[in-house]
């Protein structure tokens, strides 16, 4: 029987359960030496003199390094199309353009050393006028990089014309846009910033032995960090190695190598010893990569049956003050820009814009989010002003389930879906007319506590970066088999997919297989973790490497026992090559391997898909809003996800139940908030709302699984959809839970403040 | 992050706390639980050159009931008052209030002396302390004296302790009757964005507001209404009523008002008022 | 300063500056890098551990104060190779991904099941309202504590 599919238990969790992890900073290195960054504490200014007088003299302080020591090329830029005059110094170059810039690096023999240090280097700033407000910053006469002229990084769709990556019919907005429109709703809406909080912070260490380097790094991608470092030092393959070791979380915010982990090896060659930093929560929330953080205008037209005609969303993405991969996410915004639903004229236009904020990255979703909450938040908007119930107006506007595959206004081709079953499902899972039962009860009533229902049907796309990722299969002498993957996971969970998806095809014991990952020098090449990608690209390339090594056995079976190779069968359950109808007659998988030499019992591939791959749901959630205190209890979150299939559902399942929890979060929580002169000021977990336990309820989780033709596992990704659903259905249920008080719209996150001034602001209406 | 260095001396009694306070001054602070002055010890926002660690000194960590009213030691930790069986039975509204603080891990640390001498307008004790109108047992090189809880909390994060006094005891008038805290917040580990705290203690209505101004204060115009026989409701729309509560991410000034209000008449209902 | 503790059930003495807070002794004097830090304002629990059985956040604890007292590492909750029931459960339901909140949350639970066994979803999440978890979104390790919990009052632990 396979074990695909089955809820195998996770072989990397002894290890964590009775040790704990192996994170950089748990990792031993004899004689390193410790860095502390010293961060600007303003968010726009001009240097005129960093001293370093005393902190040189401190305790323990081996140097202090400012822009003027770097000899390295500057960093590589972060963004397609990004304004070349936007690229990020080392270490601030006489300017410093968030609070959080690196001013300077304090080198000491212990931690405690360079943090006393880090508080004697004095830094003579001259304040300029600052640019927060991302939809100022493009006509602000404030400019974030002066040589730039400019303060806008990049423009949707002219800078995607220019390359051909859309015809030039994309870049102006259709004729008539509206026409035949009897209703068009406009809302401006704000997908706010928010930080992705892994619990593991940033780290790095950096060793070079006679020239070659050795990082240790807490990222997504270890190969990208590799070439990152081989790129910066001209050094060739053989003379670089990059590792993960256990890596506490991600959530696209590590895919990226970040200055501060890159000049870690600057340093330890500078000085020629080993050198580690580790940065604290308050650093991590100053200058680890934010996400989201796009303000939309929005406009839907549709006839008062509910049918939906067009769709309009302007974006402005604020890149932050370096321009990195958050810039150019209103991409993946535009892919996806009608979600579930069949509408025929669409347009859609980004700015991105550089602020004096810390620099936006991908965050789980990663510009996907930001499509499915505008699309769902405007449907219920729509659906208020016309009057029709909101699973109504979604119904008579899916993608009909025999339209696949289905290419929608913007180009995007999806695979497969039934996008009204997952409604379906939902619905009744939910007891939606109960629900809406109860509600008009307690509006009848006038009650406190009201009743909102939120819905949201959402598509995203998983895998949709094309390229291929490496996997290999080899059988040891002993009988065991050894995986390579250039997937890096940091909890997906890969060690314990990966030996099902060989030992199924093997017959080899779950525990017998080895899984190897996040180390360059032992897996040739990757691309990593991100983008809901790893199954259905390494998983696949793993899956297939099995069935080369299969077949090789079995000739080499066949040779040996001097039967014909058709003759030859698998008996999974012994692991044991036969000629069938004589079991008596076979070999082991241990014979097989030594009889083959050594890694010849071995293959290696690297696979990549056709396409991407879009995993689809519907979310519905229960939310009890007290209209007198504004606050929000989430009393229901009832979710239908289909990923296709699944290897190890108690796997997928724990994808789907973190992102709703970082979808929820963003809908009623969290926000990366700055002041007017860009302090931030939710800058630590005392501040920032990160969700804990007790703000959730139980998640009711339901699975549709149908398979994808994209790759022969049927598999989608799993690790975004949860959030991608989950942060509409929350926020539409605070807004229908006031709708009858005269409520249209409340930004996230729907925090009590904001949930009370928009009762107010409706009643001074009425 | 790590603390500045400091320099650390351990007590064992009262005296011995009270000379260490003597002899090094007002750059010494007092530790009890440590979980008001570390968290700021290690963003660096406070730096004391000397640390008198007071935790040791078992003698001050006891609830007894004290015939007219019940006596907490100051170095009481949440926990042990949160369950203590005197506390639940003479004072619900303080055990109730002491379990709702932070979280179980501050809980089993943080001291009820520490919370209230650390005088954080967003703290629960102090204004639980305060709607039971208790007394506060202070001792220094002078000997003891009692300070009401209302001319304790001087200003923000700060109290009437001079800087070689130790906070002893804590004097609550037993109060079985009924009793709320209504803690507003966003997430159950944070600070109460506003709060009402309400306290029957014989004929006498206790009113308490946390987060509302620059220290824990009474909301003396409900106590006065409810006195003057206002209804709950009515006294309960007068809870802001001369306060400057501080604006901030999660509310402005008008909000924590029109919180107050609301926290207030659904604090006065639940105890029974 | 000298400071003396039993951590694991073994007697540990260094000498340290007085500012040294527990977690940084447990993970660099003697190595014990199963606990984590993952805030700097007392907020993640990462870093909790049992301090004479109780649960406390080992970051807002100086060394110092723990002089003389017992500590309980995720090192020392199973007994040999037999996983303590809370280590168990989290396996069981899948209450763990990347793995660093882990040790700090088992820590919590284990405190939080022992002074009361008797807990319902509510208390479970209430109760570890001071540990946070970027991964699972808690619905595994609430399932978890309770099973666990239940374990406790059959007798199990």
């Amino acid at each position: 029987m396979s074990i695909l599919g089955n809820r195998v238990l996770r072989r990397e969790d002894p290890k964590f359960l009775t040790t704990g992890g192996t994170y950089v900073d748990d990792l031993p290195l004899e004689g390193a030496v410790h860095i502390v960054y010293v961060r600007s504490p303003m968010a726009h200014a001009r240097i005129h003199s960093i001293d370093s007088t005393e902190a040189l003299r401190s305790p323990g302080v081996v140097a202090v390094f400012t822009a003027a020591e770097v000899d390295l090329p500057p960093m590589p830029p972060g963004a397609p199309f990004a304004n070349p005059a936007m690229v990020r110094p080392w270490l601030a170059d006489g300017v410093v353009r968030f609070v959080g810039d690196l001013v300077a690096a304090v080198v000491a023999e212990t931690r405690e050393q360079a943090m006393d240090a880090a508080e004697l280097v004095l830094v003579d700033y001259e304040p300029f006028p600052v640019v927060i407000d991302p939809e100022a910053a493009a006509g602000s006469d404030i400019l974030v990089h002066e040589a730039a002229g400019t303060n806008v990084v990049l423009r949707m769709p002219e800078d995607l014309v220019s390359v051909g990556m859309v015809p030039p019919e994309a870049a102006t907005e259709p004729p008539e846009m509206f026409a035949g429109c009897e209703v068009v709703v406009r809302q401006r809406i704000v997908n706010q910033r928010v930080a992705p909080c892994p619990l593991e912070v940033r780290a790095a260490a950096s060793r070079w032995d006679d020239g070659h380097l050795t990082q240790w790094t807490t990222t997504q991608a270890p190969h990208g960090v590799k070439a990152s470092l081989a790129q910066i030092f001209g050094l060739a393959d053989d003379q670089v190695r990059a590792v993960a070791p256990d890596v506490g979380g991600g959530f696209g915010a590590k895919i990226g190598a970040y200055p501060e982990e890159l000049f870690v090896a600057w340093i330890a060659r500078k000085i020629g010893r080993p050198a580690r930093w580790v940065e604290t929560r308050s650093e991590s929330m100053l200058s680890l990569g934010h996400g989201r953080a796009q303000v939309q205008l929005a406009e839907l037209g549709g006839t008062r049956d509910g049918r939906l005609l067009a769709y309009k969303l302007s974006v402005i993405q604020d890149a932050g003050a370096y321009p990195a991969f958050g810039a150019f996410l209103p991409l993946m915004t535009r892919t996806m820009l009608t979600g579930v639903y069949d509408i025929e004229r669409v347009y859609f236009a980004d700015t991105s814009v550089a602020t004096n904020t810390n620099p936006t990255v991908a965050y789980r979703g990663a510009g996907r989010p930001e499509a499915t909450a505008a699309i769902e938040r405007m449907v219920d908007i729509f659906a208020a002003e016309i009057g029709m119930d909101p699973a109504e107006v979604r119904r008579k506007n899916l993608v009909g389930r025999d339209r696949f595959p289905f290419t929608t206004p913007t180009g995007t081709t999806y695979d497969v879906g039934d996008y009204e079953a997952a409604l379906d499902r939902v619905l009744e899972a939910a007891g939606y007319s109960e629900l809406r039962a109860e509600q008009q009860r307690r509006r009848e009533a006038g009650e406190a506590k009201q009743l909102g229902i939120g819905l949201s049907t959402y598509v995203e796309i998983t895998n949709g970066i094309p390229g291929s990722e490496f996997g290999s299969v080899e059988v040891l002498a002993d009988g065991r088999a050894r995986v390579r993957t250039g997937t890096s996971p940091h909890g997906q969970g890969h060690v314990t997919s990966w030996s099902q998806l060989v030992a199924d095809q093997l017959g080899i014991a779950i525990e017998d297989v080895e899984v190897i990952h996040g180390d360059t020098d032992l897996v040739p090449r990757g691309v990593g973790t991100f983008g809901s990608k790893s199954l259905q690209s390494g998983g696949v390339a793993v899956f297939q490497a099995a069935e080369q090594v299969v077949d090789k056995a079995r000739k080499l079976a066949a040779e040996l026992l001097e039967a014909n190779p058709n003759d030859i069968e698998l008996d999974k359950q012994s692991g044991r090559f036969q000629v069938a109808g004589t079991p008596s007659a076979s070999k082991t998988w241990a014979e097989l391997a030594r009889a083959s030499g050594d890694g010849g019992l071995s293959a290696e591939v690297d696979f990549a898909a056709s396409g991407a791959t879009f995993p689809f749901g519907a979310h519905l959630v229960v939310a009890e809003v007290d209209t007198e205190t504004g606050g929000v209890t989430l009393k229901r979150i009832v979710a239908v996800d289909d990923a296709g299939r699944l290897v190890n559902p108690l796997i997928a399942e724990g994808q789907i139940h973190g992102g709703l929890a970082q979808g929820v979060a963003q809908a009623l929580m969290e926000e990366m908030c700055y002041d007017e002169q860009g302090n931030p000021i939710t800058a630590n977990l005392a501040d920032y709302e990160f969700v804990s336990a007790a703000e959730l309820p139980s998640f009711e989780t339901y699975s549709m699984e149908t398979p994808t033709p994209i790759n022969p596992l049927g598999a989608k990704g799993i690790g975004e959809s949860g959030t991608i659903g989950s942060t509409p259905a929350v926020q539409n249920a605070v807004c229908d839970a006031l709708r009858h008080l005269g409520v249209r719209h409340v930004d996230m996150p729907t925090s009590p403040l904001r949930v009370w001034k928009a009762i107010e602001q409706a009643k001074g209406k009425s | 992050m790590i603390p500045a260095p400091f320099d650390y001396v351990r007590v064992g009694s009262l005296d011995e706390a009270i000379s260490a306070l003597v002899e090094h001054g007002e750059d010494a602070k007092l530790l009890a639980g440590g979980h008001s002055l570390l968290p700021l010890m290690k963003l660096r926002l406070a730096t004391p050159s000397v640390l008198i660690d007071i935790g040791p000194v078992r003698e001050l960590s006891y609830v007894v009931d004290a015939g007219d009213h019940v006596a907490i030691g100051a170095l009481t930790r949440h926990h042990d008052l949160h369950h203590d069986p005197v506390a639940v039975s003479q004072v619900p509204l303080l055990s109730m209030v002491a379990g709702k603080i932070g979280d179980p891990q501050v809980r089993h640390r943080g001291t009820i002396g520490g919370s209230l001498t650390h005088a954080d307008p967003a703290s629960d004790l102090p204004a639980a302390v305060l709607a039971l109108g208790g007394t506060l047992v202070a001792r220094g090189p002078a000997g003891e004296r009692q300070i009401p809880a209302d001319a304790f909390f001087s200003g923000f994060l700060e109290s009437a302790l001079a800087p070689d006094e130790v906070l002893t005891e804590i004097r609550v008038p037993k109060a079985v009757g009924g009793h709320a805290y209504q803690k507003f917040v966003r997430r159950a580990q944070d600070w109460a964005i506003v709060g009402s705290v309400v306290a029957r203690v014989g004929d006498r209505v206790g009113v308490a507001l946390v987060n509302m101004g620059p220290t824990p204060l009474r909301a003396l115009a409900v106590e006065q209404a409810l006195a003057e026989g206002a209804s709950a409701a009515e006294a309960a729309e007068r809870a802001a009523e001369g306060l400057e509560p501080p604006s901030d991410n999660n509310a402005t000034a008008e909000f924590r008002r029109h919180l107050a209000r609301v926290l207030t008449r659904r604090a006065l209902a639940e105890a029974g008022v | 300063m000298k400071v003396k503790l039993e951590v694991n059930g073994e007697a540990h003495e260094r000498d340290v500056e007085p500012r040294t807070l527990l977690v940084y002794f447990l993970r660099e004097e003697l190595g014990l890098t199963g606990t984590n830090v993952g805030c700097d304002t007392t907020s993640c629990g990462a870093c909790t551990v049992l301090l004479d059985g109780e649960s406390v956040k080992s970051c807002t604890v100086l060394a110092a104060q723990a002089d003389g007292h017992s500590i309980t590492t995720i090192e020392g909750l199973a007994s040999g190779d037999e996983l303590h029931p809370m280590q168990q459960a989290f396996r069981e339901h899948h209450g763990l991904q990347c793995g660093y909140c882990t040790p700090g949350m088992v820590m919590a639970a284990v405190s939080l099941v022992k002074e009361n066994p008797d807990l319902d979803e509510a208390a479970v999440r209430e109760g570890l309202e001071g540990n946070l978890c970027r991964c699972t979104g808690y619905h595994n390790i609430v399932q978890a504590v309770l099973d666990a919990a239940r374990s406790s009052r059959e007798g199990a632990w």
